[in-house]
């Protein structure tokens, strides 16, 4: 969000809405919904008129496709906790890389799979997002989105683990939009990197998990 | 059950739908009642009804983002609720022209004011009701590859244009055309 984008959502704020928001957090997640309008023009999905074009470079990801091992990695969870993707051996895990914290696409992105957990745990699958902010700044993000899942922090070295999943943009210091889906045997079963400014919504990733039981159950009749 | 790649037309026999379910044209919106976007394309929606009339069906389902919108799960099951009374679609007027005030004790209001039963209307929002309903609405965007609110799919084609009256209403009046 530009200091301008700021600004006229501010101002717009002032003008058009001061009686009808009532707290803070309503009035922050209209600056906030009033700055994604203006960076991605009202239309995510076409990428006509994405600011996202304008702040980050263009890249031609090589994401670990289907097949490969995981790289196994243990990044911080919170500021005294770390996590590591082994620990999840034995059931599916949803990665999702998105580039920052706090930018709109990503906040309505991971609002929505927050919505979806019970989904995902339905499945048997863990969800965790990972990007290449600070342990303090995702317990920020996860406090004030009421994020129920864990966010990992790729901070030090940074864009390490996005880097050995072929997701990191050098030229901008994130890493990519990218989904994993990571069987029970710690296997790539499906990835799949969205344009930047895109929030892929979940369909791909329930249908990723989807398959990957009926698998398991046809190898369990067998 | 539906589709994943192409969302099943309006259902009439669960969604709640405005016009003919045979009109030529079908638009559909996922919608969350506490978001501001929902609430500023309403009149738009209203607009391309009035202007296409008969060739149009429109059908609501809901899409509360509930861990941000701390107040759309409770809106949703007083939409149900009204419309278990016959009045859905003039509860989702009024608790879309009333989007800053969607806490129990204005819902009450709204349904009394609709001349509704407020106190059966309440019971059913509290008990979460229509839960059941709402999340498989909210099940069957996800599916469809809704990622946001509003979410507007026309005969079945997710819409990915901007949320403004001119490119949905040409967006909208194009199946029209080849029919």
């Amino acid at each position: 969000m530009t200091g301008d984008q700021d600004a006229r959502a501010s101002s717009q704020l002032r003008s058009n809405r001061e009686g009808s928001l009532r707290d803070s957090q309503t009035r922050f997640h209209f600056l906030m919904a009033t700055a994604a309008e203006a960076n991605t023009a009202t239309n995510p999905k076409s990428g006509q008129g994405n600011d996202y074009k304008e702040m980050y470079s263009k890249s031609r990801p090589k994401a670990l496709p289907s097949g490969v091992e995981a790289p196994d990695f243990t990044l911080r969870s919170t500021p005294d906790q770390w996590l590591a993707l082994s620990e999840f051996r034995g059931q599916p895990v949803v990665l999702a890389f998105y580039p920052a914290d706090w930018s709109p696409v990503c906040g309505d992105q991971m609002a929505l799979y927050n919505e979806m957990l019970k989904e995902f745990h339905e499945l048997g699958a863990e969800l965790i997002g990972i990007s290449v902010d600070g342990a303090w700044c995702h317990a920020a993000f996860a406090r004030d989105r009421k994020l129920h899942f864990p966010l990992l922090a790729d901070f030090e070295p940074k864009g390490d683990v996005a880097r050995r999943y072929g997701v990191y943009r050098d030229k901008d210091g994130v890493s990519e939009r990218a989904l994993f889906v990571i069987d029970a045997e710690g296997k790539v079963h499906w990835s799949f990197v969205s344009p930047i400014g895109v929030n892929p919504g979940a369909d791909g990733i329930l249908s990723a998990l989807e398959d990957l039981q009926n698998k398991q159950a046809t190898l369990a009749t067998k | 059950m539906i589709n994943q790649t192409q969302l099943k037309l309006p259902d009439p026999e669960r969604d709640h739908i405005q016009g003919a379910i045979d009109a030529p044209i079908a638009l559909l919106e996922y919608g969350d009642y506490e978001c501001l976007f929902c609430g500023e394309v309403q009149p738009i929606v209203r607009e391309i009804q009035r202007r296409l009339g008969d060739d149009l069906c429109f059908a609501f389902r809901h899409f509360p983002l509930t861990n941000v919108h701390p107040h759309a799960e409770h809106a949703a099951e007083a939409a149900e609720g009204a419309g278990e009374q016959g009045a859905f679609w003039p509860m989702h007027e009024m608790l879309f022209a009333n989007q800053a005030a969607l806490d129990d004790e204005s819902l009450a209001e709204y349904a009394a004011a609709l001349g509704l039963n407020a106190k059966r209307l309440i019971q059913e929002v509290i008990s979460g009701a229509h839960a059941q309903r709402i999340h498989e609405d909210f099940k069957s965007g996800v599916r469809a590859g809704v990622n946001g609110t509003p979410s507007f799919f026309i005969n079945g084609q997710r819409y990915d244009g901007a949320r403004a009256f001119e490119p949905l209403l040409a967006a909208i009046s194009q199946p029209a055309r080849i029919t």
